[in-house]
């Protein structure tokens, strides 16, 4: 390989270097300074370098193109994910400093374990080849279950993390399993050469291969019944490292599900469409029934999270150019309500600490009407409902999957849709209608103003909506 | 004059939310201590922007070109464009009056939320939220911002009747919330499939597109699940009488006036033209379900112990001439019906109103505990008398016109369901006059009513232009009929004629 090739591969990969090259730079730091002082520096660092990455995705990477004998694709798929996972993961940060600060958690080793898992994230949503595949999710993972029980002391986050790592393992052992017998089967591990074996004719040992990937990968997203360590993840790990589990990792993990079963196994469409249709029947309703009950927001926050899960994948369920961005469209939405929702919960801190009870939101809307009224859109929007931005996401994923004939299926998302919003109902019904005598204390000012543009953005974003969804087509209709 | 500044029925329709967005603004910059400054002033806000909306739509109306068949003031923004998305709007015979009665009614309940003391300003907001949101549905020509208006209004309702509702507010209000979502879900996908099969949402195309007739009848189905919860049609009407007695007074008001006239509005707009087999293959389920509306909510109106209910169940009586008269699909039930429509947003919102008048001073709603106020309150027992004979169809109101002209389409059409509907016209005056009789006539016998006040100013102005509004109604019944009638003649027109080909 010439020095030639290897810079113009090299060019494609300037999100990950930035990434990579930041996280170890920031590490070498904070060892070298003393804890206290390092820790809000790297902090900032870290924002400036998922920023940066964020913007190179966008702008800097000027081509298109496979990089390392094809095992590594940039196009404008992974554009469109690259920016938006980092800059998500950016405003994670931003919310997570000052709870790391209150709770005695700033340590160095956050910040750079959120970048590492960036790292992670945006090679999977390059990865053409399962190596590389498999390489990017265990780079996140392994990550996301050190932050899981990042607060060592707490015995939730500790069994949270370990939970998290256990079944987590268990998950990359399908998805490995499933890789083997592909690569078996097909005789290559890169998704061109799998494609072309698909093609030729598919045998049970790809389409077996195919559905341990598929579990595995269902895992990560925590589609039903895939979900069960959701719950518990999100309701023993810190606030800001749910508010991060909830955004960047599932859009990373959506995107390369998508990726796996529409580009190689594009031509056996009939023979996933089945699995993935269940899948999301079972997640929207595993959702919705799930979060009917729950008083622990951040547990509610967890069944919200497999529900919309399941809208997804009736988006890639669709597998159509439509799907595709249906799918980021959503993904996109859903992710501007959740960081909000998440600043809204880190907001719920009495003078005796975080409190993260629904009931805890009583009155929210005369004590604090900023918040409550954000809080109350954020609502709105995840739910779907109209006239939030969020109503748009499901509508697109519906489009699509009436698009692709499958009417059954849109009708049950619809029909799930109502039942979820009985649940986000629930929350605005003790924002507004319930009153209480629990003030909050004043939140950071980064917390307060990323829950309430969040919220406004919930309408704002209506007008603009055209843009988004004009890069979203595209990517649309480059791909397929 | 109007005809050219094409954002006129846009400005007309955002005029409420700005209003509200200047009363959110203030209400979440403002310290603490001025929040008492904040709720008195956002009254005077909201009644500024109702009123300055009502004014609009008369301009809209006077410079209305009747004679003309299609939209006028059609305003139209590129957005979405990639997929067909437009933001379109427009007003025909069909759809302008509706504009004018809501904001005709929303001042009115502004002025009559003299009792809401606590939250003012969100009250206002979400009132003109509300205004924005239904005055939307009617100038959409375009199906999703058609459905964003018609399910956004859910949101501020569902806060109205759960903040500044009655006891039992919450279940009211997740009922409401939930009921019509679940009805509208599954338009949302007959829309999907209309907008994959035409190309775009646009309303004036799909208004030219012929569907199969399949799937015009699984389309007429989900259309019919959304506007049925809406209207509403027995069976799907338990949630009215739940959301009507625990909204606060103006809350009611809007909901009979001008929330139940969305679902009479959408098969007017969409089922019967769009899928016109389908509507008449379908019409004598309507016919069916219509006639049960009107004889069985009678009846169960005329059993009950609360006002506000009893009038609830009339609604839904009334709203079953509605449907009997669109079904019936000639020109005199179509007009009728939309007659209908308009006379019961001023009869019932009025007689929501005199129900809010006594509650404010005794705070009950149970008949049994009134009796004999026409002794201490001659005015009200004169304007209360008024509308229930208006409800009940008395010549010379409103309310007559449009029940005669329904049941004369109906006629046409069997004379079975005109009967139905005529035994109706007995039964609505039978509970009408009892709960009159009870209610204002008698002897005083509760000691509580013995200081209990005449109308004071604030309700004189509230229901002076009601009062005009029902006669001159009653009277001079081509003021609405000169509106409507090219639009209805031309929806009829294409409806037989789309019959017709069909049946070749």
């Amino acid at each position: 390989m010439t020095a030639d090739m290897l810079s113009q591969d090299l060019s494609l990969l300037i999100p990950e270097l930035v990434l990579a090259g930041g996280a170890l730079a920031l590490l070498m730091l904070g060892v070298f300074l003393r804890e206290d002082k390092a820790s809000g520096l790297i902090q900032w660092l870290t924002i400036g370098l998922l920023v940066a990455a964020g913007l190179a995705a966008l702008f800097l990477v000027s081509g298109e193109g496979t990089a390392f004998n094809d095992s590594f694709v940039f196009d404008s798929l992974a554009r469109f994910s690259k920016t938006a996972i980092a800059l998500v993961a950016a405003i994670a940060m931003l919310l997570a400093m000052p709870y790391l600060k209150t709770e005695n958690l700033g340590k160095i080793e956050y910040p750079v374990l959120v970048a590492l898992a960036v790292t992670g994230m945006v090679m999977m949503v390059s990865a053409n080849d399962l190596i590389a595949m498999y390489m990017g999710i265990e780079l996140q993972s392994l990550a996301l279950y050190v932050l899981a029980a990042f607060n060592r002391d707490s015995l939730r986050a500790s069994e949270a993390g370990l939970k998290y790592f256990v079944l987590g393992a268990l998950s990359s052992g399908l998805l490995l399993y499933g890789a083997s017998l592909v690569y078996g089967f097909a005789g290559s591990t890169g998704f061109y050469d799998i494609a072309l074996a698909v093609e030729s004719g598919s045998n049970v040992g790809l389409t077996v291969g195919l559905v341990f990937v598929i579990c595995g990968l269902a895992f990560k997203v925590s589609a039903a019944p895939f979900h069960m360590w959701t719950p518990d993840v999100y309701e023993g790990a810190p606030t800001p490292v749910t508010a991060f589990f909830a955004t960047a990792p599932k859009f990373a993990a959506i995107v390369l599900l998508a990726r796996v079963l529409m580009e190689p196994f594009g031509a056996v469409v009939d023979q996933w469409r089945d699995v993935i249709w269940m899948i999301a029947v079972l997640s929207m309703g595993v959702g919705a029934f799930g979060a009917l009950t729950q008083q622990n927001i951040k547990r509610l926050m967890a069944y919200s999270s497999i529900g919309n899960m399941g809208y997804a994948l009736v988006a890639v369920a669709a597998a159509s150019q439509t799907g595709l961005w249906a799918l980021l469209v959503f993904m996109s939405l859903y992710m501007v309500g959740v960081i909000g929702s998440f600043a809204g919960i880190l907001s719920m801190r009495t003078r005796e600490g975080m409190v993260e009870q629904v009931s805890d939101l009583a009155g929210l809307a005369q004590r604090n009407p900023g918040l409550g009224w954000s809080m109350t859109a954020l609502m709105f929007s995840i739910g779907g409902l109209p006239f939030m931005v969020g109503f748009f996401g499901k509508f697109f994923v519906v489009y699509a999957a009436v698009q692709a004939d499958m009417m059954i299926l849109a009708v049950l998302a619809v029909l799930f849709s109502v039942v979820g919003a009985a649940y986000y109902l629930r929350i605005v019904k003790v924002i507004w209608f319930d009153s209480s005598d629990i003030e909050f204390v004043p939140s950071a000012v980064s917390t307060y103003w990323v829950a309430r543009i969040a919220g406004l953005a919930t309408i704002l974003l209506l007008p603009v909506l055209g843009w988004l969804v004009f890069r979203a087509y595209s990517v649309g209709l480059s791909l397929l | 004059m109007f005809g050219e500044f094409e954002a006129f029925l846009s400005i007309l329709t955002f005029v409420p939310a700005l209003g509200a967005l200047v009363i959110a603004i203030f209400r979440f910059t403002a310290r603490n201590e001025d929040q008492g400054l904040i709720d008195r002033n956002s009254r005077w806000v909201a009644w500024l922007a109702t009123m300055v909306t009502f004014g609009m739509s008369i301009l809209l109306l006077a410079n209305f070109d009747t004679e003309a068949t299609g939209f006028q003031f059609v305003h139209e923004v590129t957005w979405l464009e990639q997929i067909g998305l437009g933001y379109r709007m427009g007003v025909d015979g069909l759809s302008v009056l509706f504009v004018v009665l809501t904001a005709f009614l929303m001042p009115i309940c502004i002025m009559a939320s003299g009792a809401i003391k606590a939250r003012v300003a969100d009250y206002m907001i979400a009132f003109l939220l509300l205004e924005t949101m239904v005055i939307g549905v009617f100038c959409a020509l375009d199906l999703v911002v058609f459905y964003i208006f018609f399910e956004g209004g859910l949101i501020p309702m569902f806060i109205i009747i759960g903040v500044w509702g009655g006891q039992n507010r919450v279940y009211a209000a997740f009922k409401f919330f939930l009921y019509t979502l679940l009805g509208s879900v599954l338009m949302l996908v007959a829309m999907i499939a209309m907008f994959l099969q035409a190309g775009t949402t646009d309303v004036t195309v799909l208004l030219e597109t012929e569907f199969a007739r399949d799937a015009q009848m699984w389309m007429w189905l989900a259309f019919f699940a959304s506007f049925a919860v809406k209207m509403p049609m027995w069976p799907v009407h338990t949630w009215l009488p739940d959301a009507h007695v625990q909204a606060p007074t103006a809350g009611s008001v809007i909901l009979a006036g001008v929330l139940l006239k969305l679902g009479g509005y959408g098969f007017l707009r969409f089922s019967l033209p769009m899928f016109p087999e389908a509507s008449d293959y379908f019409a004598p389920m309507v016919f069916v379900l219509s006639i049960i509306a009107i004889i069985y909510t009678s009846l169960v109106a005329f059993r009950q112990t609360d006002i506000k209910k009893l009038i609830a169940y009339s609604s839904v009586a009334h709203m079953g001439f509605v449907t009997m008269g669109l079904f019936a699909m000639n020109e005199t039930g179509v007009q009728g019906a939309l007659y209908q429509m308009i006379s019961h947003g001023f009869i019932s919102g009025a007689l929501f109103l005199c129900v809010g008048v006594i509650y404010d001073r005794m705070h009950t709603r149970e008949i049994a505990f009134y009796g004999g106020l026409v002794h201490r309150m001659p005015v009200f027992a004169a304007i209360f008398g008024l509308f229930a004979m208006a409800n009940v169809g008395l010549p010379g109101t409103s309310g007559f016109v449009g029940e005669i002209m329904t049941m004369v389409g109906a006629f046409q059409v069997s004379w079975w369901i005109a009967t139905g509907a005529a035994v109706g016209v007995i039964l609505s005056a039978m509970y009408m006059l009892t709960v009159y009789r009870d209610v204002v006539f008698g002897e005083i016998t509760n000691p509580k009513l013995e200081n209990i006040t005449d109308l004071n100013r604030m309700e004189w102005l509230i229901f002076v232009p009601l009062v005009i509004g029902t006669l001159v109604l009653g009277v001079f019944s081509t003021l609405i009929t000169d509106v409507t009638a090219t639009a209805v003649n031309h929806l009829i027109s294409n409806y037989d004629a789309a019959l017709a080909a069909s049946a070749q």
